[in-house]
């Protein structure tokens, strides 16, 4: 969990960050075509896709370069996440990455993270993101404990998101010691607030697709001789949708930032509350725009919008995380409110 | 791709350090002063607290050494805003002058209007309204039908302006007026002054708003003279200032902030141990706030950079003003406390202020749709 950015050297990480960036749009442009899209969308494992992925080293973005990763700053590595939901990439990018920083070494293949922790190794692991994919899943076994279960030959039971990805589960019922590690700073949340960080990057980044998307069609789609983009209806409901948009990508940005302190849990549940609520609306104004054609299994809009419906309820929903967040705010007092805000939001405060 | 980044803003050091000053300024001040955070915000008119602040080095800090500023960058000025509105500190007084009228004096007015008006600013003594809207011209700003017509060297204008906050009590206003043809776009032939409100051929009326507090006026102009060297910025250079100016005061703490202190009494009066949907909503406001404080930080690095982010600040604006119409109503859902301006209790009080106020959160500055509709051009709607 090192931090790997020298706050020294702003600039080379940003650099550096844009560089990986780059590389990975066009990775995703060029495979995570329509037809992957469909395919994923029908059950089948894209391979082709991760192996890129895992070749362009995304996986390892987090991981410090001394344990053989790339050292990217936090910001910039949770943003290679949000580029991947931007094209809906049907593979369990930030959970490798998340998986691989927080066990300290590059992993074999695909990971995933069990939301819920298993005391002791012991207790039903549910909704694994891609189980049936992943070499491991990392689990919290209770304290700063985690343990990496592999998953080849495991005997799952299959379920799906509402975009049809694989959310698996499987029974524990001990596990080795040499499968425990200790990592100073889990605690007992567990992985929840590092599941809910990329969930709401995820989101953060599809519901950017959806609003270009949406600005596309409004542009192009004429209804009363003219491109709906003209009546002020469409324009308004598009400027609301850009608010939640940038909201979101705002706070989590926040919230990749508190990667590694004691700050995460909090940043990453306002994160997750502020991006759920903004993909609900983002959503529904996308297919609000896009009208009937939106609604077709034909139009690319459901890969997105199916994503961001199933990944608002992942590892805690809004109401979820808000009620912890309104627990811990009123317990410390109205005083304390504003300082609190002005610490979480302040850009390289612990860099 | 129309994604409109809010890169973190790193606030310098000397912000933070400000900011602790300020925050034991304010702590002081409350005793001194008397006023009551729950009640107060920054449309609080309040010259005593304004001379203090002033006296304690808390305004204007970005104005040059020579008109009594510190030449501190403009996130310095952010962090001591934020704070002032996160204390509710009623600092109405001076809030125009600093955050627009003296920025534009800084940057076009005068040699002698900088030396007459910008130490006195600093200092928490001067004050201003702003001279924009009209009877014909709300939102349709171009419209502005007061005009200034030469007279030898200097102009006489005739018209009237109105929602002129503090005309009653401000010395000056900076007034968009015509002085020239509209032409087709409109926007030329505008040009602006600053009015000494103590000077003749001015008429004040005042507008009671729906709670009946006195704060907008009605600004009649009967052949009012102003020298030419009142003028602010060239001749028709009006419309392209005042669109800068907007995009300077859109993405200020106080489009987000003007209830906070219903938060904080809020908070207080739900207690430590809130139940789940007391909980459930306070953190989601968190959340909301946190994501603006970020927005708006971000933005105001932007402009400290030389950037000119329009479509961010809009954003700001409209998602910032947004979450200060929600915060009463979601409130009102949460406590059973009826809002009472004499009611006992610093929330139902707060409630009562807030509930009564949040109209024109989403009005004032530009209407949440004309925001939208900047918004939606930004997008590439229009």
């Amino acid at each position: 969990m090192t931090r790997m950015m020298d706050a020294s050297h702003p600039s080379e990480a940003d650099g550096m960050s844009a560089l990986v960036a780059e590389q990975a749009e066009r990775l995703f442009d060029r495979l995570a075509t329509r037809e992957v899209l469909a395919a994923a969308d029908r059950g089948e494992w894209q391979g082709d896709l991760w192996t890129a992925v895992e070749e362009a080293g995304l996986p390892l973005a987090l991981l410090s370069e001394e344990a053989g990763g790339v050292g990217l700053d936090p910001v910039g590595a949770i943003g290679l996440v949000r580029l991947a939901a931007r094209h809906a990439a049907p593979v369990p990018l930030g959970e490798t990455m998340i998986a691989a920083a927080l066990w300290g070494e590059a992993l074999e293949g695909p990971a995933t993270l069990a939301a819920a922790s298993a005391p002791d190794g012991h207790g039903r692991l549910t909704r694994l993101a891609f189980g049936r994919n992943a070499g491991h899943a990392l689990v919290h076994v209770g304290g700063d404990r985690l343990a990496l279960v592999p998953l080849a030959g495991a005997s799952l039971t299959h379920d799906r998101s509402l975009a049809n990805e694989p959310r698996d589960g499987l029974e524990l019922s001990g596990l080795p010691a040499d499968a425990i590690r200790e990592v100073p700073g889990i605690g007992e949340d567990g992985l929840a607030p590092h599941g809910a960080l990329i969930r709401a990057a995820q989101m953060s980044g599809a519901m950017e697709r959806a609003l270009d998307m949406s600005v596309a069609y409004a542009n192009d789609r004429v209804q009363f001789g003219r491109p709906i983009a003209k009546f002020q209806a469409i324009q308004q409901m598009l400027a609301e949708a850009a608010g939640h948009v940038a909201a979101a990508s705002a706070i989590v940005d926040m919230a990749a930032e508190a990667w590694g302190t004691p700050d995460l849990a909090f940043a990453a549940g306002l994160a997750k509350s502020r991006a759920g609520e903004a993909a609900g609306r983002v959503a529904a104004i996308a297919h609000q725009v896009h009208a009937a054609m939106g609604f077709t299994h034909e139009h690319s809009l459901h890969f997105l919008t199916r994503r961001m419906w199933s990944w608002r309820e992942e590892f805690g929903a809004e109401t979820w995380w808000e009620e912890r967040i309104g627990r811990q705010v009123c317990a410390a007092g109205g005083e304390a409110l504003w300082p609190a805000i002005v610490d979480i939001t302040a850009a390289g405060a612990r860099a | 791709m129309q994604a409109f980044r809010f890169a973190g803003a790193r606030l310098p050091a000397e912000a933070e350090t400000a900011r602790a000053e300020v925050r034991a300024f304010l702590r002081k001040d409350r005793e001194v002063g008397g006023w009551e955070p729950h009640r107060t915000t920054w449309t609080s008119f309040d010259a005593d607290f304004s001379a203090r602040a002033g006296a304690a080095g808390f305004i204007a800090t970005g104005f040059p050494k020579e008109f009594g500023g510190k030449g501190a960058p403009m996130l310095v000025r952010f962090a001591i805003a934020e704070e002032m509105l996160a204390a509710g500190a009623p600092c109405g007084a001076h809030w125009v002058a600093e955050r627009q009228s003296g920025p534009q004096i800084l940057r076009h007015g005068s040699d002698r209007a900088k030396a007459e008006i910008l130490p006195r600013i600093a200092a928490g003594e001067c004050f201003f309204g702003i001279g924009m809207s009209e009877p014909g011209s709300g939102s349709d700003l171009a419209a502005v039908r007061t005009r200034a017509t030469r007279d030898g060297d200097g102009w006489r204008i005739n018209g009237s302006k109105i929602w002129t906050s503090n005309a009653h009590r401000a010395h000056y206003l900076i007034a968009l007026v015509r002085t020239g043809p509209a032409g087709e776009s409109r926007h030329a032939g505008l040009t602006q002054f600053v009015i000494d409100l103590s000077k003749p051929g001015l008429t004040t009326r005042p507008i009671h708003d729906l709670a009946g507090n006195h704060e907008f006026n009605e600004v009649f102009f009967d052949d009012y003279y102003v020298p030419d060297d009142m003028r602010v910025g060239g001749e028709g250079d009006g419309w392209s200032m005042v669109t800068a100016e907007l995009a300077f005061e859109r993405a200020g703490p106080d489009r987000y902030l003007s209830d906070i202190r219903l938060l904080v009494s809020l908070i207080d009066e739900v207690g430590g141990s809130p139940d789940r949907m007391e909980a459930a909503e306070i953190g989601r406001m968190t959340a909301h706030l946190a994501g603006l404080r970020r927005m708006s930080a971000s933005v105001s690095s932007m402009l400290d950079g030389g950037a000119s982010p329009i479509t961010q600040a809009a954003l700001v604006k409209d998602v910032g003003t947004g979450f200060e119409r929600m915060v009463p109503e979601v409130s009102r859902r949460i406590r059973r406390t009826e809002p009472g301006p004499d009611a006992p209790g610093d929330y139902a009080q707060s409630l009562a202020e807030t509930v009564l106020r949040a109209p024109s959160f989403t009005l004032r500055g530009g209407t949440q749709e004309i925001l939208r509709g900047m918004i939606a051009r930004g997008l590439g709607l229009r």
